[in-house]
Order: structure tokens, then C-alpha cells, then sequence
């Protein structure tokens, strides 16, 4: 029965979370906040970091009610994400696995969002839609592997949604997607914006610049109002998402949804997604929050995962990368 | 006039309507249909209740009038398509001919791969990749981009004579004319990534086809030059180096 900690800070979240045999025994976070209009930079993100990461720790074994002792496994998140970040984490990571004698295991990040989306809602070999600030990716697993049939050719769903936010000033607490969304919900007219799905890919810096260049002027002349943009980038947006899921499932014939990463805990994209399921006959998996943002209890999940079936990390392969795709991991724990 | 469009839309659909689904693509149902007295498909691009009305009539309009386009533009060359008999730009329906006695490439590599060992399998599907490549250039030649290149959208047809590849392209749902590199590339990159994630340890077999798509077309090399950089661009950079 390994008990195993997680810890993760790949971008402007760090958490770190204890699982037992897919118990979540705590699973605390943090979240470096910018100003309104500015975004997170590596070098502040990994200061903020640095500042809370002990505090958390302490905090995370006092909620399982744990000592290091009981800890069997420490995972990390090995990438992909920023590398100032990534590093801090790795770190503390590193030397707490040394202090308390326990084997490490680097993980990728993308594959801890699939485990733990498959933990927390049973589904059984969904096609899966990957969508966060630094990735979108429609992935699905086949022979030892989660294959990437779509993903975005330029930014990530997330990256064009906060920097959208960026140019309104929309607050960034407790995140701009979750501002943009409730504006969104107050928005009527839909403005017509580019859209640009290729097969299962996607291109949203088209969009981005579009409505760089377009929101200021609009807005000056009353043309529409801020929530009439947020409604019609979610509404563009999010319809490229199910399309190309819904390409995905057609092309390999499934009957299950799975949506992870912290845009996934967008109601109008889970709502959108759930109609598209309806028409063809499908199931939509998804979770919420907690579990959609990073998450110190995915890297334990999927940590617990590799642990299991025998990967562990040494010390000199303890190192962190910032690109690392989600098809290099030779899924050894699934049939 | 407007009245008569409606009344003849709704005679499309109720038609539909007693016609079986053949399958249910990403964004319309395919049906099989006599069409005065000929096989064919009918593809419908129904109202995707997801998506903002607005934006999915857009989507439905412009793809379906872009889809016949692109498959008569096809015809004229020689490339193999499809013909179309019919078109409802009302209630989107494409009425095409539907190739009889043909199997999806996807499952004719798949069953090769089962048939055979390895290597072996990638041998005999060698001419297969070659053709495809062939097809391609052929086809952004005539600046025809298809939008949607996977394995399932080429069909194979069963012949006599198994040296003779009857290769025919289909799904020009995302298609569009362009004469632009670029948007060459990314067709290319759309079929690479969805050959090799849906047949695994293929990297040879696709290599093959981009070799023929090279010899067989003269404004190749833009084009190649634009699929290296796409897969460069963006988030998918392995940190290999």
C-alpha cells in the first residue's frame, strides 16, 4: 500500500498533494497572482515558489496526519513547464527523497492530468482533451502510449484566454480564465471572430491577434460590451475544442470524453462537450477545480502509477526539462 | 422563392429520413441513397446544437459550398474523388457517388500489419505510401488544400489486378484553395501527425510517402521547407538538443 507525495510548480501554481492507493489524503496549493494585465514570469513565479513551498509541505503532511516516515514515494513534476519553476520544485523534491531515504520519480506533467482525470471519474480508455495555459492536445492511448492525433499548431486554448484578459485588464484572482468565464455568462451578441480548425488541429493565434487589434476599438465605439467579447472568444474557442475532440472520437471510434487541464474546469466548455456526447451517442468524463488546475495530488497519482509498475528516477536522471511530450512516455502501467 | 427553398430542403430531409446511417463523421451524418437510380453517399451537415447558431451556419455554408469546390476542382485534374450529383445548399446535403467495393486505407494498413511481420508489412504497404505521396503532390499542384488528411479519408479500391493502387480521396469537408506553402505544409503536418499516431511505428512507411510527394511534384520544396517549421512552431518542440 504506497503512500506517495506529489509535488508540482511546472507554472504559476505549486502543490503538493499525498495519495494512498488513490485515496487523495491532502492535496494543498498555491497560486502566484500577477497584477491585471500582467502575466507570470519565470524568475518571480520561482521566488513565489521558493517562499511557500516548505510552508506547504508541512501543510500537507499535517492534513494526512503523516510523518515522513509513512512517505513510500516522492514524485515530482520533470516537465514540461517553466524551468526557473520547475527547478525550485525539483529540488525540495530531490532532497527530501535523500533526507527520508525514498526512491523518486520523475513525472510529466500532461500524463499526471490524465491519471488523475481517470481516477477521479472511472472512465475506462476515453479520448482525451488536454487543455490548460501551455497545452492543448487531443490524446488518445493506444499500444503502451497516449498518442497526440490534434493539438494547437501556434498557443495553448489557455495562453490565448489570458492574454485576451491581458488586454481588457480582467483580474487574474483566483485566475483570468475564471473571470472571463463568469463575464462571459452576461454577454449576448456574438461577435463573429476567426475560426481555424485544420483536421484535429488548431490554430488560435489568429484569433488572438484579431481580437488584439479589434477589442479596443469596439469597445470605444459601443459596438459591443467586454462581455460580449469574453461570450464570443469562449463561444469560438470552445467550438473548435469539440470539434476536433469529436474528429478524434470519430476517427477512432470512442464512445468516451475525458476533458483534464485547467481550462477543462470551465462549465460552458464541460456544457458544449456534454451536447456534442448527447448528439453521438457518448459519456462526458470531467472534473472539477481541485483536481483540474495542477495539483500536487496528479503527480502523486501518476507518480504512484510509474512507482508501481517499477519506474523510479536516480538522483543523476533527477533533472527537469521544459518540453516534454506527452507521447515520449512508455505507459507502462496500462494494458 | 424563398418558400420553394424550404419546401425542397424539407423534401431532403424527410428523404433522409428513411435512408440509413452509414456513420456519424465529426460534423455530418452519412447516409446511403439511390440517387435516380445510382448508389450514392449523402453527407448532411446537420445543425450542431454546441455551437452558437450563428457561427454554425457560417460553418455550414461556407464549408459545404468549399467542399464541392475543392472535389470538382479535384475531378477536373484527374485526381479521384468522388463525383457529385447533387447539392442542397439549404439544408447542406451533397448527394456523391459512392465507391462500391473499397476499404479505407486506415484499414487496409491495419490489416496488413495483422496479416504480416512487421517488416514485411512495411514492405508490402511501400507502394501504397509511394502512391499517396504521388496523389498529394498531384493535388497541391492544383492548389486544392484538403484540410483533414488521415487514413480515413482515402479509400482503396478492391481490383483485380493488386499492383494497380485505385487510391480516391474523400472528406473534402475542410478543404480549401490556397497556393500557399504554408497552408501545404500543414496539410502535410495534419497527415503526419494523424498517420503516425494512428499507426504506430509507421515512421519509415511515411518518410516513403514524403519521398514520392518530393519526386513527384516540381513546388515541393516550399512546402517541405513549411512542414519542418510548423513542427518546430508552438508547443510541440521535444527538448531534444
Amino acid at each position: 500500500m504506497p503512500v506517495v507525495i506529489g509535488f508540482e510548480g511546472s507554472a504559476n501554481k505549486i502543490g503538493i498533494g499525498i495519495l494512498r492507493d488513490g485515496e487523495v489524503l491532502s492535496n494543498p496549493r498555491r497560486t502566484y497572482i500577477t497584477p491585471p494585465g500582467q502575466g507570470f514570469l519565470p524568475s518571480e513565479t520561482a521566488r513565489h515558489h521558493r517562499s511557500v513551498i516548505l510552508c506547504l509541505l508541512q501543510e500537507a503532511l499535517d492534513q494526512a496526519a503523516l510523518g515522513p516516515a509513512d512517505i513510500d514515494c516522492v514524485a515530482y513534476t520533470k516537465g514540461p513547464g517553466m524551468g526557473a519553476p520547475l527547478v525550485t520544485v525539483a529540488l525540495v523534491a530531490r532532497t527530501v527523497a535523500q533526507l527520508w531515504g525514498v526512491p523518486l520519480v520523475g513525472v510529466n506533467h500532461c500524463i499526471g492530468h490524465i491519471e488523475m482525470g481517470r481516477l477521479i471519474t472511472r472512465a475506462h480508455n476515453p479520448t482525451l482533451l488536454y487543455v490548460s495555459g501551455g497545452n492543448t492536445q487531443v490524446i488518445s492511448y493506444s499500444e503502451r502510449r497516449y498518442r497526440i492525433f490534434g493539438e494547437t499548431i501556434d498557443i495553448a486554448v489557455g495562453n490565448c484566454l489570458d492574454r485576451f484578459a491581458r488586454v481588457l485588464k480582467i483580474s487574474n484572482d483566483p485566475s483570468p480564465g475564471y473571470n472571463i468565464e463568469l463575464m462571459a455568462r452576461r454577454g449576448t451578441q456574438y461577435v463573429e471572430l476567426p475560426y481555424t480548425v485544420k483536421g484535429m488541429d488548431v490554430s488560435f493565434s489568429g484569433i488572438l491577434s484579431f481580437i488584439e487589434e479589434a477589442a479596443n476599438k469596439m469597445l470605444a465605439s459601443s459596438q459591443c460590451t467586454a462581455e460580449d467579447l469574453c461570450f464570443s472568444l469562449q463561444e469560438t474557442l470552445f467550438s473548435m475544442l469539440v470539434e476536433i475532440t469529436e474528429r478524434a472520437m470519430a476517427h477512432c471510434g470512442s464512445k468516451e470524453v475525458l476533458i483534464v487541464g485547467g481550462v477543462g474546469c470551465n462549465l460552458r466548455l464541460q456544457e458544449m462537450m456534454g451536447v456534442m456526447c448527447e448528439e453521438r451517442g457518448a459519456k462526458l468524463f470531467a472534473t472539477d477545480e481541485r483536481f483540474c488546475i495542477d495539483n500536487g495530488a496528479m503527480i502523486a497519482q501518476a507518480g504512484w502509477e510509474m512507482f508501481r509498475s517499477g519506474q523510479v528516477t536516480k538522483l543523476k536522471d533527477s533533472w527537469i526539462t521544459q518540453r516534454y511530450r506527452t507521447d515520449e512516455v512508455e505507459v507502462t502501467w496500462r494494458d | 422563392m424563398e418558400v420553394n427553398k424550404k419546401e425542397e430542403s424539407m423534401a431532403v430531409s424527410g428523404f433522409l429520413l428513411k435512408e440509413r446511417v452509414l456513420r456519424q463523421g465529426a460534423e455530418a451524418r452519412v447516409y446511403r441513397a439511390s440517387f435516380l437510380g445510382r448508389s450514392s453517399v449523402v453527407k448532411e451537415r446537420f445543425s450542431k446544437k454546441y455551437r452558437h447558431p450563428v457561427l454554425d451556419r457560417r460553418l455550414s455554408d461556407r464549408r459545404t459550398l468549399q467542399e464541392v469546390r475543392c472535389i470538382l476542382r479535384c475531378r477536373r485534374a484527374g485526381i479521384p474523388t468522388p463525383a457529385v450529383y447533387f447539392v442542397d445548399y439549404t439544408s447542406h446535403c451533397i448527394f456523391m457517388e459512392d465507391i462500391v467495393d473499397s476499404v479505407t486505407v486506415r484499414d487496409h494498413i491495419a490489416s496488413t500489419q495483422r496479416r504480416s511481420d512487421p517488416s514485411s508489412a512495411l514492405e508490402q504497404l511501400v507502394p501504397l505510401a509511394a502512391k499517396v505521396g504521388r496523389v498529394l503532390a498531384q493535388m497541391h499542384q492544383e492548389d486544392v488544400v484538403h484540410g483533414d488528411l488521415t487514413t480515413s479519408n482515402m479509400l482503396l479500391r478492391k481490383s483485380q489486378d493488386p499492383a494497380e493502387l485505385g487510391l480516391v480521396l474523400i472528406d473534402f469537408g475542410l478543404s480549401s484553395v490556397s497556393a500557399l506553402p504554408e497552408d501545404k505544409g500543414v496539410d502535410l503536418y495534419v497527415l503526419e501527425k494523424a498517420f503516425l499516431s494512428t499507426h504506430p511505428n509507421t515512421e519509415r512507411l511515411f518518410q516513403e510517402l514524403l519521398n514520392s510527394y518530393v519526386a513527384s511534384s516540381k513546388k515541393s520544396s516550399p512546402v517541405i521547407k513549411k512542414l519542418d517549421e510548423v513542427r518546430l512552431r508552438g508547443r510541440k518542440r521535444s527538448m531534444v538538443g
